[in-house]
């Protein structure tokens, strides 16, 4: 029956081949800017950790004064040195590592190459088996070489490129600004959609990370922190790397199970309590807290309101379509009033009627859902071509792909609902008399 | 005209009619928000900013010698720059002019050190050259001269003692005074206004002050330092390239890390305005063209389902300006149907857009102006197949369709 009104459809719009086009313009447009705005902010949205992102927690610490004015992105997102030291060294995680962006100057051995400041992470060893980074070459460094400064580093595959050029470089040395590193590891091209573990919203899709060394090295040698560094009170941005009025530190914590959730929750509160009664903390304990990954990355509010806005409108055009659509299936509709009857009259129930009719309304979706397909892809397209960090990240994938489909089918077929009740409503043989 | 039997014949017919004038409402009321949208973006993106922003280019030097003298190598910096030819002057600059970072504080009145409330001002630090550098214009008292600028290393910052303010910084602070040679506080410490410039953005223009500027004369010196330079009016680029070379084989103890126009900032700040804009026309264009086409479509339709009533309208008398007003009249009742909707649809739009979105209230204009544009283009588009109906012959009431 179905091949039946498949045929009746696709022979009913053929025979109004600018009406039929005009539908499938319509559907094709509106899914075309919807999808495509769809696509940002999946891209921007998703879970950068698919399968970890349930087990990694962010803790936050309240140190400041109590007549801070509090705010989103204020200095209590981050650590400062003491407290982050002692999470690491008493906090009951699986895994936790502490980190800061990494601005230095590369002084490059090769003469054809410029010094440069290049971007990376300051962090402690736990990094690489909390995020599942693996290791082309080499390895990471070990919790002595942390706690000895140990001038080591692991590079990005893609830096040592830059540097080397395609050979293997375990063991050879990079000159950060007047310090020499020792190469120990290398790394493929790693960078998790959004970057969450710089901790900023407007680093977050930025490029990865070029190469990863010891924190307390960089610590020690007071390199460039690339984030914000806040403090309060009379603190020197001079001591900003052991000041504990100085937050400049992200951690992240791997926890497995609700129990270990639970305790590290309580180590927090504990910590909080203990520092307030030593005076150091003002603020009461309760506003310690553990937020896991993806809650936290919702906070931050990673969509910028401009493509917000830009995804309501082109929902709200996707609606002036289908209104139209409504409108032009309806009047398509009733004008095949003798058909119908016919069709009635030889024994076509009010479901047959519905269904035949809502078949060609899905028969416009997919042509025009074919159309959206492509329209979104030269959308996305120009998207690309912006400026924004997010940009080059806007692609389709094949379940986006799929979701067009069949959204534009819905939608149709949401469309062609009122136009078909209307059509099977009519009387058999009314209008056959009125002829 | 009689309206009666019109209405009459809608209301036979409402679903199509009640579909149409749903479309227009939506129609208005993104139309027209869309539009306010636009012109707010492209007001924000051709504001005079006050300077010569096509001639100025901006440098970043970073320093990669062990030995490297912030001192020396600024003044060296500077010397070199200003010696090019093309040049017409050059300054040091902490933050670049329009680019969306930079420096700000407040300002009070009267010396406090915690000012419940200041008056938020775009903080310059730069050096004598500073106004003939931006070009912008000084209207009353003086630039700073040479002995007033301070060289001091950036982490040993104090406030100065002098500053050179907007006229709109000014007028926020010292509201209907004249803000020369008056004092003003950042914290406990006092400025003393030297100058007063005409216009000149600060480094935010999405934010409410972004004409409130102020100069400091100082140069922080450290290991990245910014250089702004103007050069002769088609001149920038071959200039960026002469200085490019020269600052880079300089041996001053550093090296360019980036060298830009000042209109290269300003349109990647601005770039996601122009998108927008662009995105809003394209869809605004296409929402018309589909609201058209609804119409054409539906009047054909209902022109096409009344060729025999046509007919014998026209066999018992009608004109064929009568059958072209019938259906001009029927679409305008549904057209303002839908405008009627649509205003209120469109104040509710934007009153829901400014909750989360920050725009400013919609100026009440757009809603006439769009109903005039929404009646002038159901017009248009009936008017085809208004003609159309009006060719049918009156003999067609004999026959069978």
């Amino acid at each position: 029956m179905l091949g039946y009104y498949l045929r009746l459809a696709s022979k009913s719009l053929r025979r109004t081949p600018v009406i039929t086009g005009l539908m499938v313009l319509a559907i094709g447009l509106g899914i075309g800017a919807s999808m495509t705005m769809i696509t940002v902010l999946h891209v921007m949205s998703g879970d950068p950790m698919p399968g970890r992102s349930a087990t990694l927690f962010y803790p936050h610490l309240d140190p400041l004064p109590r007549d801070y004015p509090d705010e989103a992105g204020g200095p209590a997102d981050n650590l400062s040195w003491p407290d982050a030291l002692a999470l690491l060294q008493h906090a009951p995680a699986v895994h936790q590592a502490a980190m800061s962006g990494g601005s230095v100057l590369v002084r490059p051995a090769r003469s054809d190459l410029q010094p440069f400041y290049a971007s990376g992470r300051y962090t402690t060893p736990g990094f690489f088996t909390m995020f599942g980074l693996g290791f082309l070459e080499g390895g990471s460094w070990s919790a002595a070489d942390e706690d000895s400064h140990a001038r080591v580093v692991v590079l990005s595959r893609s830096f040592a490129d830059k540097l080397f050029g395609a050979v293997s470089v375990v063991g050879r040395t990079v000159r950060f600004g007047d310090t020499d590193f020792r190469v120990i590891g290398v790394t493929p091209g790693w960078q998790p959609r959004p970057m969450f573990y710089t901790g900023y919203s407007y680093s977050m899709f930025n490029g990865p990370d070029g190469y990863f060394l010891p924190l307390h090295t960089a610590q020690e040698l007071k390199f460039g922190v690339d984030g914000d560094t806040d403090c309060w009170g009379n603190a020197n941005i001079d001591s900003m790397y052991s000041d504990p009025r100085c937050t400049w530190l992200q951690l992240w914590v791997e926890l497995d199970t609700p129990a270990q959730v639970t305790a590290y929750a309580g180590f927090l509160h504990d910590y909080s309590a203990e520092q307030l009664k030593a005076g150091r903390f003002q603020r009461p304990p309760e506003r310690a807290r553990l937020d896991g990954l993806m809650p936290w990355l919702r906070a931050k509010r990673l969509v910028p309101a401009d493509v917000q806005l830009q995804l309501w409108l082109a929902l709200g055009f996707l609606a002036v379509c289908l209104t139209n659509i409504v409108c032009l299936l309806l009047a398509k509709f009733l004008r095949r009033r003798n058909e119908i009857s016919v069709r009635r009259a030889l024994g076509a129930s009010r479901r047959d009627i519905f269904l035949q009719f809502s078949v060609e309304a899905a028969l416009v979706g997919v042509a025009g859902g074919l159309l959206g397909l492509v329209l979104a892809q030269v959308g996305l397209w120009a998207v690309r071509q912006r400026p924004d960090a997010y940009a080059h990240l806007a692609h389709m994938d094949v379940p986006l792909l799929l979701w067009t489909l069949l959204l534009a089918v819905g939608a149709s077929l949401l469309a062609g609902i009122v136009p078909a009740w209307r059509a099977s409503g009519e009387p058999p043989a009314a209008l056959l008399k009125s002829e | 005209m009689e309206i009666r039997p019109i209405l009459s014949a809608m209301l036979r017919n409402k679903t199509g009619a009640i579909l149409i004038a749903l479309q227009i409402a939506l129609t208005l009321a993104i139309v027209c928000n869309a539009m306010f949208i636009i012109h707010d973006r492209t007001s924000k993106m051709a504001r005079d900013t006050g300077m010569d922003v096509n001639d100025i280019f901006v440098m970043t030097m970073a320093a990669y010698k062990p030995d490297y003298n912030a001192d020396s190598a600024v003044h060296a910096n500077l010397d070199l720059l200003r010696s090019i030819p093309g040049v017409v002057d050059a300054t040091y600059s902490q933050s670049v002019p329009l680019s969306g970072g930079g420096w700000s504080d407040g300002a009070t009145t009267t010396p406090d050190e915690h000012p419940k409330s200041t008056v938020d001002m775009g903080v310059y630090h730069m050096d004598e050259h500073a106004l003939n550098t931006l070009g912008v214009k000084l209207i009353e008292g003086r630039d700073f001269t040479h002995e007033e600028i301070s060289y001091i290393d950036g982490d040993k910052y104090t406030t100065p003692k002098l500053a050179i303010v907007t006229k709109a910084f000014g007028e926020k602070l010292w509201p209907g005074q004249d803000a020369l040679g008056k004092t003003f506080y950042e914290g406990t410490s006092g400025l003393t206004v030297i100058g007063v410039v005409d216009t000149m953005e600060g480094t935010w223009s999405h934010w409410e002050g972004f004409e409130r500027t102020v100069i400091f004369p100082t140069v922080l010196e450290s290991e990245y330092m910014r250089y702004l330079v103007r050069a002769l009016p088609g001149q920038r680029d071959e200039v960026m390239k002469v200085a490019e070379q020269k600052l880079g084989a300089a041996h001053t103890g550093n090296f360019v890390r980036s060298i830009h126009s000042l209109e290269y900032y300003r349109k990647s700040e601005t770039s996601n305005d122009r998108a927008m804009t662009v995105m809003l026309s394209l869809v605004t264009a296409l929402i018309l063209a589909i609201t058209a086409l609804g119409i054409v479509g539906l009047a054909s339709f209902s022109v096409r389902q009344r060729t025999r009533q046509i007919g014998t309208r026209r066999a018992l008398g009608a004109r064929r300006i009568d059958i072209v007003r019938y259906f001009i009249t029927e679409n305008w009742l549904i057209t303002t149907m839908g405008v009627v909707l649509g205003s209120v649809m469109t104040v509710a739009l934007n009153f829901w857009l400014v909750q989360l979105y920050d725009l400013p209230h919609i100026a009440w204009y757009y809603i006439p102006v769009g109903i005039l544009c929404l009646w002038a283009l159901g017009l248009l588009a009936v008017l085809g197949p208004a003609l159309k109906a009006a060719a049918i012959p009156p003999a067609i009431a004999t026959r069978n369709v």
